[in-house]
Formats: C-alpha cells, structure tokens, sequence
C-alpha cells in the first residue's frame, strides 16, 4: 500500500498524539508532580517505614510469584507446543483466566477457598498458617494475575522456532535435559524474557485482587500499590505520587536489566 | 546395511507407509525418491527413530533398532531447512556432538577443524548460521552429522531449499564427499535428476509403497511399471506403447507399418530439439531429437513424418 506524504504524516501525528495523550502525559505528569517540592522531599516521603516496608512486600512478592510462574510457564508453553495430549485447547483456554476474570473476582475467590471460613481456611488455620490478610494471599492473588505472561509469549515463539533442531540435537547424542538447556532454552530466550518483564509489571501493578486478600495492614500487608491508594485516599497527593514514582522506577529497572543482558548480536535469520 | 522390514505407518485413517521393506547396502548412496505424500520422509524419519512404526522393524548394521532412540541409534540426519543451532557459531554447531561426548577440548577442535575443511567451510569457524548462505548452512549441517561418525547418514530433502545452481554444485560435491567418506546414506528426494545424477540405488515411491529398487539405469531402461517410467523421465505414448521420447526415430519416407503424424512445433533448446507431433488419429506425441537430427530432417511444422521407436525402455500402456 502506498500512501501519499500528507496521509503518512498524519497518520504518524495521529498514532504519536494518541500516545502522548494517553501514555506519556498522564506518565510525565506523575513525575512531574513527585519532584515538584524537591528530591529531599520524594526521599523523606518513600523513607517512611510504612514505604519502606511496602517496597520490600512488593520486591518479595514479585520475587516468589514471577519465577514460579516463569518455571511453570515454560513447561506449560512446551506443553501446549509440543504436547499432543486430549484437552489441549481446554489447558489453552484456561491458561487465559486470569486475564478474562476482574481482579477483584480473584480476590475474592481466594477468600472464598482460603478465607477463615472457606474450603482449606479452617484446616490451614489449624495448622497455623494464615493465607488471608497475609502474605501468603498476596502472592497467591499475584501468582493466579500474572500466570499467563510468559506462557502466551514463550508458546508461538516455540512453534516459530519448530523442533527440528531438537531432533537434530537428538541424533547427535544429547538426551532431553542437555536438548533443552543447550538448544530449546537459547532459543526461547527472548520469549521468556518479555514474559518476565511483563510478569514483573503485572506483580507489582496489581491492585484489585491483592487488596481484597491484603487486610492492608501498614508496615505488614501493604504493598506499594496499596499505599499509594492509602495515601492518595487520606489527601497525602504528594506521597502517593512518589510512591508510584517509587513503583514505576522499579518496573523501568526490571526493562533496564532485561535490556542489559540481551547480546550484542541479533542471531536471527 | 539398514533393513526396514514390513514397515506400516498410519497418520489417523491415512495410510503414509504400507508394507514397505527397503535394504540400503553397506557405504551405498541410495535415494528414495517419489513425488510428495508418497511415504518417503516417513520411511527415513523411522529409519532415524524420529517417528515410530506402527507394525514392522529396522535394524542397522545387523542390530535390532525399531525401538533405540535416536539418542543411541548412531545416525546423523539432515533436514532440508538445516535446523543449524542459530545461537550458536559454526564451530560450535559442528562441535555439539563432540562435546555432548565429552571429548577433549583440543580433539574437538582438531576434529572440527577437519570437519569444516572437508566441507569447504575453513575459516568459517567463528560465523554465526545467519552468516551463511543456504548451501554452506547445509554442508555445516553435514559436517555436523558427520562429526559424531554415524553408521548412516540420513538426508531429508537436503538441497531442497536452494536455488537450482548451488543444488547441482552440491550434488555434485555430495557425490565426491561419499566417495571420500563411505559412510551408508539414505537419501529423500523428490527430484529424479538428483537421485540419478548422485545415488547408485534408486527406490521409486508412491502412495506409502516401493515400487522398484535398483541402479539408476536399471530403472530408467527398465521400469517395472508406468509410474516409474514416467517418474524417472518424459514418457510419450505411442499406440498403446509407452516410450521414451528420444527413443522414437522421425523419417520422411513412408515405412510400413509405421504411425503417420504431422509437425505442429519444433522447439530448439540448445543441443537438444524437442518436437511435438500429431498422430494421425488426433494424439499428441512429443519426440526428442539431437540437434544433428533435427538439422538433417529440416523440420517444419507442418510436415508429415513417419515414427518408429528405437529404443529399448517401451511399457505396454
């Protein structure tokens, strides 16, 4: 299709506008108001320790949910891209959940199945362990969120990449764990990669679900997510700007460090 | 020597392999060759264990194998489109099989070194696949096969994906390298000037069956039936007899007995002329003359000429 130099150009100024208008303002402002008084006053501000603590819930929770959902979303994506098993497309389709159903559902299913009067809730307090209005329920609310990221881009990449080189690796001696870590995992690389970026986003964006099974306890329960709402909530508009700041720097380092260890040389075809 | 043995394979309700058992003779090349759907891939990718039959058995140099995994069957196959490791440098792809073996680092090195120099690819060692052409891609895959000195050497379509000139260039260098290596080679092809121009036994494919196996000359002089014969060839049919066309002699003088037709093209294609005639009953005959011939006969389209077959390869229709 070609198109003449007037339409290029508006149609570049309408998909930048768009953007600007949507992303990058709403973004810029953020910043823009969290640095308005002075860094001193940002650094006092996400120093507290109810911040400080609801950093670290957010680190640690994202620290426990996206691996394991980075482990079971490799598995899950060989599954569905090498497997021939029956129920293939109801796995496809159930893997999508988490993306169909409101958050707010979740966290409440979970209160449902774990709360003090659910399923397991009475075995489990019996036993001593408490799932919500605890941490435990945190991740489990962040692990049922993010649990489709790296399977929906780790599976197409490995359809694309096909197993021919697998087979290849086979008669050349390598058993199924040396094909995997030496020709499937390099290959898939990438896939996983934005998998766990996007993972990483999902985690410690999340809000709806982890604040019904939160309790948002401060200085216990309370990620960042939760105290920007509470300090937005309790007129405190300068605090809960830094600490969203605070949230969207974290995101920024996690994109930083996945651009970092990609290799100089692109090996595609 | 590889024995498949009353091999069937069933896709579903299809039939991809019925009945078929094959012998590749020790440090043969031999080609299977058949038009697409004929059963061939699959009869190499069980051959390899990478597929598995469903009744019937292979055994490799005398040892039972229908059930080895490919891990363990000493085979190195290579598939049309390379499936070269694209992570990893050429030195590396030809050293994988070494290394998963753990060789010493110094005999890898060694080894590929003689590896990339058998295949033309010295100093190519530090590329990345990406970096190649199609045909050096291949011979790194063969050399990549070859590294781990397989008892056969399976090849799938190997010059399937390259353009018609660097295929002759590498059938050609196919050829040298097996009689260098001598390693057994099955071949998949569905080109039969690939399969007669480089293999020395021939087994002609169609719907999931061997129709014959023999020497290339064999069978085209000799074909068990129309299919090979038309397979391996152009076929003209003249009567109800199926012939060659350069095995039928034109003449300008009435022979008796002879079919009677008339000019409608003649084409010159360099040393080869190829005429199309009209039999007199309203068939089209195609004739394949030598340039010689043809400037004897003067040919023009029109003409009225007389047919007699001279060669040998002639199939009742």
């Amino acid at each position: 299709m070609t198109l003449t130099r007037r339409w290029r150009i508006t149609l570049r100024a309408v998909a930048l506008g768009y953007l600007a208008l949507l992303l990058l303002a709403p973004v810029g402002v953020i910043f823009y108001r969290t640095f308005e008084h002075g860094v001193g006053a940002v650094w006092d501000s996400i120093t507290t320790p109810a911040a400080v603590s609801a950093f670290w819930l957010t680190v640690e929770v994202a620290a426990i949910a996206v691996p394991l959902n980075t482990i079971f979303g490799i598995v899950m994506a060989m599954a569905l891209a090498r497997g021939r098993f029956r129920g293939k497309w109801l796995l496809n389709a159930a893997i999508d959940l988490p993306f169909a159903i409101s958050p707010i559902v979740i966290g409440l299913a979970l209160v449902l199945v774990f709360g003090v009067n659910g399923w397991f809730g009475g075995a489990l307090a019996d036993a001593g362990i408490k799932v919500i209005f605890s941490v435990p329920g945190i991740v489990l609310a962040t692990i049922f969120v993010s649990l489709p990221f790296v399977v929906r881009e780790v599976t197409p990449v490995l359809r694309e990449v096909g197993d021919e080189q697998e087979q290849v690796a086979a008669t050349l001696g390598a058993n199924g764990w040396q094909t995997f870590w030496r020709i499937t995992l390099p290959a898939i690389r990438w896939g996983i990669a934005y998998g766990v970026v996007l993972s990483v986003a999902r985690a410690i964006g999340e809000f709806g679900a982890v604040s019904v099974v939160s309790g948002k306890i401060a200085g216990e329960t309370q990620t960042l997510t939760l105290l920007v709402e509470n300090r937005y909530g309790n007129y405190d508009v300068s605090g809960a700007y830094a600490a969203a700041t605070l949230l969207a720097l974290i995101a920024l380092a996690t994109l930083l460090a996945m651009t970092l260890i990609k290799p100089r040389r692109e090996e595609n075809e | 020597m590889i024995a498949a043995t009353n091999i069937t394979k069933r896709f579903g309700d299809y039939v991809a392999l019925d009945d078929v058992s094959l012998e590749v003779p020790d440090g043969s090349l031999t080609a299977l060759l058949g038009p697409s759907g004929s059963g061939k891939s699959t009869l190499l990718r069980i051959i390899g264990g990478l597929e598995s039959p469903d009744e019937g058995s292979v055994q490799i140099n005398g040892e039972e194998a229908t059930t080895i995994s490919p891990q363990r069957r000493g085979i190195g196959f290579v598939f049309q489109h390379y499936a070269a490791f694209k992570h990893m440098t050429v030195h590396d792809n030809v050293a994988f099989g070494l290394k998963i073996r753990k060789q010493p680092k110094a005999r890898v090195k060694e080894r590929v070194d003689e590896l990339l120099g058998i295949v033309g690819l010295a100093g190519y060692a530090a590329r990345y696949p990406s970096q190649l052409s199609g045909g050096q891609r291949q011979r790194m895959a063969l050399a990549r096969a070859l590294a781990v000195e397989p008892r056969v050497l399976l090849l799938d379509e190997p010059f399937g994906a390259l353009d018609a000139k660097v295929r002759a260039e590498l059938r050609e260098w196919l050829r040298r390298l097996h009689e260098e290596v001598h390693v057994t080679t099955l071949l998949v092809t569905h080109d039969q000037e690939e399969a007669m121009s480089i293999a020395d036994h021939i087994a002609v494919m169609d719907h999931g069956k061997i129709e014959q196996v023999g020497a290339p000359r064999d069978l085209y002089d000799q074909p068990a039936n129309s299919f090979v014969m038309s397979f391996l060839g152009p076929v003209s049919k003249l009567g109800t007899k199926l012939v060659r066309p350069h095995d039928i002699a034109l003449s300008q003088h009435a022979i008796e007995g002879a079919a009677q037709a008339m000019v409608s093209r003649v084409v010159h294609l360099g040393f080869e002329v190829r005429v199309d005639l009209m039999l007199a009953e309203g068939q089209a005959v195609e004739v394949q003359l030598t340039r010689h011939e043809a400037d004897e006969l003067e040919l023009s389209s029109g003409d009225i000429v007389w047919l007699r077959t001279a060669g040998a390869a002639a199939l009742r229709a």
